[in-house]
């Protein structure tokens, strides 16, 4: 009844015209559902994968439906998955939350899709659970580190640090130069992991076994002092005075700007940032660099990694096989040119096949050579371990805002991670 | 002298509200002015051109009109369920205000604990799907009324109890039925405190966000409220249309408020103080 | 419907227990029953797909938050400061709007207007407007010399700040319960007090206040309810931020279910409810014994 009464006022003519009409014009077609998080490079990529994949199934159509990001976005995904009410197809987070959605229960496996071939095992790899791959990566892999200023740099004649002391000597210059040294953002809570996350590739040259410790919940932040390094130099930071002077309220999109324009000269961030440079401060993306996050020393300098979300498809989807059609078409060089088009590359590909464009911002460039022979890089924890604790963003604000010390966030975020782990079931906890 | 205090009371009352009440309101309409950059800086400033219809179109048209149907999506969940609410509790209320059986001690506990307890989404989920009524507009009006009762029945026990009995018993000997009385006699008699019902629901249901985001999943069944979401992302916050967003979803409200704007004192008077 | 020609026929009531009925079976399904079923989730770790029980683990890790005490503490505290500023502010600005005052009207209507807008577009202005530096708040105190805080950055403070926030948004209802309340009062009140030679504040003192109770009941329940379940505010505003400094009881449940702790959240339910139970209960007592003395 409902429904008629919208056709009514939506079409502007008779309902029941509507309705046959619009019954008629479906029959023929397979529908699919397609739930995406409502990111800046999530939503425009996929309309114009949907464009291009309609347009070579004309049989297919899907419908797009976009969600929130974060926590909130995890809810409904979860929500959503326990009520068997899930999209056809959606996206979400590989790594440690890909684990938390029961992938066994709730989506396809795809392990023998022929376009598995051309997936990287890394990405593979934190996809897959109880042996099974359950997902196709979208997007490129990031890196996470310390966006800078270039303009700044050379002004005031700095080079990009490979120890945290020579990037503490940057700050301090920058600093006295009357400059701010490093943008924090914490109104977007999820900013404030950075120097924690990007941290880890220093925590594993120093103990390799971390993750493998840490998930038999034998390995503690607290008491671990080259993981606990990355909560001290959170800290270190403010407390040097080195932030903005409105790290508690500034956002995202601020620190991006600020980058960008000059107005700081550090903002640590996943290299995806720099596909929003160009639309928040246009024609600025030229102007910012990357780096790995330093650590004790300059040889053993390497960037902390991060793998895209993926597409997955729902165990309760209406069309196995047009939902695989689908995602065979996103894991191809096909749709990677799609996205080059549409969006900045913002990262090396993980699809064998996939190339970036020849003009990339410095950013992306500066991000390559850790991936290339002689460069060095590693995953970020949460795709080596499945536990994350859910209130680390509150903890690292909390500590890059001074509240609380270093050593006491370390062993609260200890705390968060038991639950997690509890909650997992994992065993050992 | 009397006359004068007055009028600088009045004035200086009139600066303070304007200041306190009004100017969030100007800011908003301001940001909707600006083109993104400029309102990226957040800051209360004159904008520089003239974005609002561009704004608008934006807003509006965005992932396929979703705001067209987000706002037919909206009214008819709140006039329906505000209908169901005002007749439902009425009845309640009635009933709960003048007769005195054993029931009504448990009844006010209900109305209490509804009043208090937050509602658990999962287990309603499980429910509404085994009622094939999750993701439909349906099943979100009935969650609307049956979270939204427990304040409403509050508010007409409370005025029935102001209404003599003489009336519905008068009825009944010429031979009226309960029905009867209560849609022809008592329902009309409880319009001061339905005025007030009708505006604080129907701004609750029609400004409810957290509900409809678990209810009611799909671009389909989008509520205006949800809306917002298009503009703001953690990862980027189109500030401009956020505040366009905002300021179109504030339209109805402000027509039923010049609507009843003379009433809700009167129906304030009549429900919610007597009790 | 059926049933009313039975009840006719057997003995005419005029209130016939049956007008329950539809609004029973309405609350009784989507309300009632679902959270009946909660209260065994919360003796369970629950991950949505699956449940074991665990007894009353959840209560324990529960407790063992580290911030739910303070949690607890925020979520009393934000209660108090809203229903008494809407108390007091409610009662002053009913008194202004009822007496002789220029454009009434347009003050009753800014006053209210607020109620009837979308908390969450409210929050964001607010957040917006409270920025530390760039905020039109504290670019206003600027031009008047002041260095304004960081309304919603300082963690002493955060709490606060939306607290007032929901004071501007709500004050509106409690002004309007106060002027029914007060139009209420028979004129021979005041008309004997002033014979006595009562002055403005006895009359208020004594006259104005004691007979306004009711109303006075009124906005101190409802927004001692609302007060300490609130959620949207504070959400939309600081999430329980900076760090876990405005964190209340609502948003700490509301986190755990986001982290995927439904039994864990739905347990932080059941703490709510029986806090809001424990304070809510003797509250109302002794509000409506109060009235009955009158």
């Amino acid at each position: 009844m409902i429904f008629n009464l919208k056709s009514i006022a939506l079409a502007g003519v008779g309902a029941i015209a509507v309705l046959l009409a619009s019954g008629a014009a479906h029959a023929q077609s397979t529908t699919l559902t397609l739930l995406i998080d409502n990111g800046p490079q999530t939503v425009p990529v996929f309309e114009a994968y949907v464009a291009a994949f309609e347009a070579a199934n004309p049989d297919i159509n899907i419908e797009l439906e976009t969600r929130p990001g974060g926590g909130e976005g995890d809810n409904i995904v979860k929500t959503r998955l326990a009520a068997g009410a899930m999209a056809d197809i959606f996206t979400y987070n590989s790594g440690s939350l890909f684990q938390a959605i029961n992938p066994q229960q709730n989506m396809l496996p795809l392990t023998n899709e022929p376009w598995q071939a051309d997936v990287q095992d890394s990405f593979k790899s934190v996809v897959t659970s109880g042996g099974e791959v359950y997902g196709a990566p979208y997007a490129s892999a990031m890196g996470g580190g310390i966006l800078y200023n270039i303009p700044m740099y050379k002004e005031l004649g700095l080079t990009p640090p490979k120890t945290w002391d020579e990037f503490m000597a940057n700050n301090e210059k920058i600093k006295a130069a009357g400059k701010v040294a490093v943008i924090q953002t914490y109104a977007d809570t999820w900013t404030s992991q950075l120097f924690v996350l990007a941290d880890y590739y220093n925590v594993s040259t120093a103990q390799p076994d971390f993750a493998e410790k840490y998930t038999a919940g034998e390995a503690k932040y607290a008491t671990t002092p080259a993981a606990m390094q990355g909560f001290e130099r959170l800290q270190q930071v403010h407390d040097a005075g080195y932030l903005n002077e409105d790290f508690g309220a500034a956002t995202y999109n601020d620190g991006i700007r600020m980058v960008a324009t000059g107005e700081g000269a550090h903002y640590p961030m996943l290299t995806f940032a720099v596909g929003a440079i160009e639309e928040i401060a246009p024609g600025t993306s030229g102007n910012v660099g990357f780096f790995a996050q330093p650590g004790n020393s300059a040889d053993t300098n390497g960037l902390t990694t991060w793998m895209p979300d993926a597409v997955y498809i729902a165990k309760t989807v209406s069309n196995e096989e047009a939902a695989k059609k689908f995602l065979a078409y996103v894991a191809s060089p096909a749709a990677c040119e799609v996205r080059n088009a549409t969006v900045e590359p913002t990262g090396p590909y993980l699809v064998k096949g996939c190339e970036l464009p020849a003009n990339l911002p410095p950013a992306v460039t500066d991000m390559l050579p850790y991936f290339a022979d002689g460069g060095h890089n590693g995953p970020a924890l949460e795709f080596l371990s499945p536990i994350k604790g859910p209130a680390l963003e509150q903890i690292t604000v909390e500590v890059g805002s001074g509240i609380r010390p270093a050593a006491d966030g370390a062993a609260l975020y200890d705390e968060d991670v038991r639950k997690q782990a509890q909650q997992l079931g994992l065993p050992g906890w | 002298m009397k006359q004068r205090t007055s009028i600088i009371g009045g004035l200086a009352a009139i600066a303070g509200s304007f200041f306190v009440f009004v100017v969030p309101f100007i800011f908003i309409i301001l940001m909707a002015f600006k083109d993104k950059p400029q309102s990226g800086l957040r800051d209360f400033s004159w904008p520089q051109g003239f974005h609002l219809w561009d704004n608008l179109v934006q807003v509006v048209t965005t992932r396929n009109w979703m705001m067209i149907t987000a706002f037919i999506n909206s009214a008819l969940i709140t006039v329906i369920s505000v209908t169901a609410l005002v007749v439902l509790a009425a009845m309640v209320g009635f009933v709960l205000a003048r007769r005195k059986t054993r029931l009504n001690g448990l009844i006010e506990f209900l109305i209490l604990a509804g009043l208090m307890i937050p509602p658990a989404v999962v287990p309603t989920i499980w429910l509404l799907q085994g009622l094939k009524l999750f993701g439909t507009l349906h099943g979100m009006i009935l969650i609307e009324i049956a979270y939204n009762l427990p304040f409403s029945i509050i508010l007409y026990r409370a005025f029935v109890a102001t209404i003599p009995r003489d009336l519905d018993e008068a009825a009944i000997i010429d031979g009226a039925r309960p029905l009867d009385v209560f849609f022809r006699i008592i329902l009309p008699m409880l319009w001061p405190v339905t005025v007030t019902n009708i505006v604080v629901q129907s701004v609750g249901i029609f400004n409810d966000f957290t509900n409809p985001l678990y209810y009611l999943p799909g671009n389909q069944n989008a509520t205006v409220q949800l809306t917002l979401y298009n503009f703001q992302s953690q990862f980027n916050t189109a500030y401009n249309l956020l505040f366009t967003n905002i300021l179109l979803i504030t339209i109805p409200p402000l027509i039923v408020f010049l609507f009843f704007n003379r009433q809700i004192v009167a129906g304030m008077t009549a429900g919610a103080v007597k009790g | 419907m059926a049933s009313a020609p039975t009840t006719a026929r057997s003995r005419p009531s005029t209130y016939p227990v049956w007008f329950f009925l539809p609004a029973a079976i309405i609350y009784g399904a989507l309300f009632l029953a679902p959270t009946f079923a909660s209260l065994y989730f919360s003796l369970t770790r629950w991950t949505l797909f699956n449940s074991v029980f665990i007894g009353f683990e959840n209560f324990a890790q529960f407790f063992r938050e580290p911030f739910l005490i303070k949690g607890l503490i925020n979520t009393v505290l934000y209660a108090v400061v809203t229903s008494t500023l809407k108390v007091v502010i409610g009662m002053g600005l009913a008194l202004l709007l009822t007496s002789n005052i220029i454009a009434r009207g347009y003050l009753r209507s800014v006053v209210f207007f607020p109620v009837l807008v979308s908390t969450v577009g409210v929050g964001i202005t607010f957040t917006v407007l409270m920025h530390p530096t760039n905020g039109m708040i504290n670019q206003g105190l600027a031009l008047m010399g002041i260095k304004g805080p960081g309304w919603l950055t300082d963690p002493n403070l955060a709490l606060f700040s939306v607290a007032l926030v929901d004071v501007w948004k709500g004050v509106g209802l409690a002004t309007v319960i106060y002027i029914a309340g007060l139009v209420a009062i028979p004129r021979d009140y005041y008309e004997a007090a002033r014979i006595d030679g009562a002055t403005s504040w006895q009359n208020f003192w004594h006259v104005t206040l004691p007979l306004s109770r009711p109303a006075t009941a009124t906005v101190i329940t409802l927004s001692f309810i609302g007060g300490l379940r609130t959620f949207d505010l504070i959400w939309a505003m600081t999430k329980g931020g900076p760090g876990f400094a405005s964190d209340t009881v609502a948003s700490v449940i509301y986190k755990q279910y986001q982290a995927g702790f439904y039994g864990l959240s739905t347990a932080g339910n059941v703490v709510l409810f029986i806090l809001i139970g424990i304070l809510v209960v003797p509250l109302t007592m002794f509000l409506n014994r109060k009235q009955g003395h009158e």
